[in-house]
């Protein structure tokens, strides 16, 4: 299990929930985890099943676009973020 | 007993003096002598000789061999008419500089002859006691208060974060602040936007935001700019050129234009952004580090936007981004510091928390990678504005 922060953004797709728990091995998995929980998630997170290009997703304080995207191995009891882009000034 | 005179001339026969052409051709000449001028603080800030260093008379004895510690070099002294700096080339013979030379006619009969001088390069005595507080840390002091008077900041948005940023960079003596921003001071603007206030509703905040300011400094020149940032008008608002953008837009589409021309004409952005209890910072600097669409290549979609009715924010929260945005721009402007290039800052209000987020260039950024695809800038579809209004 792994603990994935949710944005103030995407709160209200998840029921205002601040952190929700997922597993998986891989960020896909865990994604896949998530999204069958929260499926109005989906297209805010992914985009043709790709990580969409307006949100990042850090795991343990990593750009995972810098490492292997949505292979990128996650480690039980880590912290996932998702951060989409936020424009509010 | 001697009088004033009697002294005046004894010093001068016991020294040598030179003219005003004759300094010149000293200074210019091999074996240059040390330039020190002993005049009063005063009349040093109101210009000097170039090169120049500056010892107040009172202190000769105590401060040149700080200033010439070898003994050896020529030192060539002035004042204003070359009575005291006779003097203090006599009391430096006695402390044993080989060679001390007065200007006979001093700063006036230079400034006479048509030579160079420096002008004022110091705060005066107004700006010393408005900038105290700056000129006490050694990381700024006169040199880099005068920097900040010199320097050019441009807000994008005079709103929640523009607000305070605004207002302290106005405070910090920035010499040029720009401001865009198209709209008028609204009611719901009044819980965080603190450059405006309730008698300034229904005022573009262009205007609202440059009285605040001209109350708080006059030493800042508000350049306004009521409208709207688009790809037409982007090139015309850059053109007196910026030292730094600070960008507290409250929409994708003015973040994505601010990100593209900032990497085309190269100048740093200090990015914020607030939702409800939490905010982000980070500085884009081109060259040095990510920029927004090595973050983000693409905005969402209008569609995938948070919509308007769910948005809404803190009133102090864009207080804090804001500072920090002031901060940051104030870093870069003094070029003090590690600025936050390449780490976005994560505040969340509500568990008091600051975290920060590695961010990478991305070789195949698309604005600022090796192989652009994006040369030209894009007017993205207008969808909510989020909590700026």
């Amino acid at each position: 299990m792994s603990r994935v922060r949710i944005p103030p953004t995407l709160r209200s797709e998840v029921a205002g929930a601040r952190e929700v728990e997922a597993s998986g091995g891989t960020v896909r998995e865990l994604l896949d985890d998530l999204l069958g929980r929260f499926p109005s998630l989906r297209g805010q997170l992914l985009e043709d099943e790709e990580l969409a290009p307006f949100v990042n997703v850090y795991v343990e304080g990593e750009d995972v676009r810098t490492k292997d995207g949505l292979e990128t191995p996650v480690d039980d009891g880590s912290t996932v973020i998702l951060l989409p882009a936020m424009a509010g000034g | 007993m001697q009088s004033y005179r009697d002294l005046l001339q004894s010093a001068k026969a016991s020294i040598q003096e030179v003219d005003a052409r004759g300094a010149q051709e000293l200074l210019d000449g091999d074996d240059a002598p040390l330039l020190v001028d002993v005049r009063e603080r005063e009349e040093w800030e109101q210009g000097r000789i170039p090169g120049a260093v500056h010892v107040p008379r009172g202190y000769l004895e105590s401060r040149i061999e700080g200033v010439a510690p070898d003994r050896a070099r020529p030192v060539l002294l002035y004042c204003a008419q070359g009575n005291r700096s006779a003097f203090a080339a006599k009391t430096l013979s006695e402390l044993g500089y080989e060679r001390a030379i007065s200007l006979a006619g001093g700063y006036v009969d230079w400034q006479r002859s048509g030579l160079p001088t420096d002008l004022p390069r110091s705060l005066g005595p107004e700006r010393a006691t408005r900038y105290s507080r700056h000129l006490l840390i050694p990381e700024v002091g006169e040199e880099g208060q005068l920097r900040l008077l010199d320097s050019r900041i441009l807000l994008i948005g005079a709103g929640g974060l523009g607000s305070p940023a605004a207002l302290y960079l106005a405070a910090a003596g920035v010499g040029k602040l720009g401001i865009v921003d198209a709209d008028v001071v609204d009611e719901t603007n009044l819980q965080r936007q603190i450059a405006h206030s309730t008698n300034s509703l229904g005022e573009p905040k262009t205007d609202s935001a440059r009285r605040t300011i001209e109350a708080l400094n006059p030493d800042v020149e508000v350049v306004p700019f009521r409208e709207r940032l688009t790809s037409e008008n982007i090139e015309r608002i850059l053109e007196p050129g910026w030292d730094v953008i600070v960008d507290g837009a409250d929409n994708f589409p003015t973040r994505y234009l601010v990100n593209d021309a900032s990497v085309w004409h190269e100048i740093p952005v200090v990015h914020g952004s607030i939702f409800r209890f939490e905010g982000q910072a980070t500085v884009f600097k081109p060259g040095a580090g990510p920029c927004y669409r090595c973050l983000f290549p693409q905005p969402p979609p209008p569609e995938l936007a948070p919509s308007c009715s769910e948005g809404g924010v803190l009133g102090v929260l864009p207080g804090v981004i804001g500072s920090i945005q002031a901060t940051e721009a104030l870093k870069l402007a003094l070029g003090i510091g590690e600025p936050l290039i390449g780490r976005l800052l994560l505040y969340d209000a509500l568990s008091g928390e600051f975290e920060e987020m590695k961010l990478r260039r991305d070789p195949a950024c698309p604005v600022c990678g090796e192989s652009p695809t994006i040369t030209d800038y894009v007017d993205y579809v207008e969808f909510c504005a989020g909590v700026g209004h």
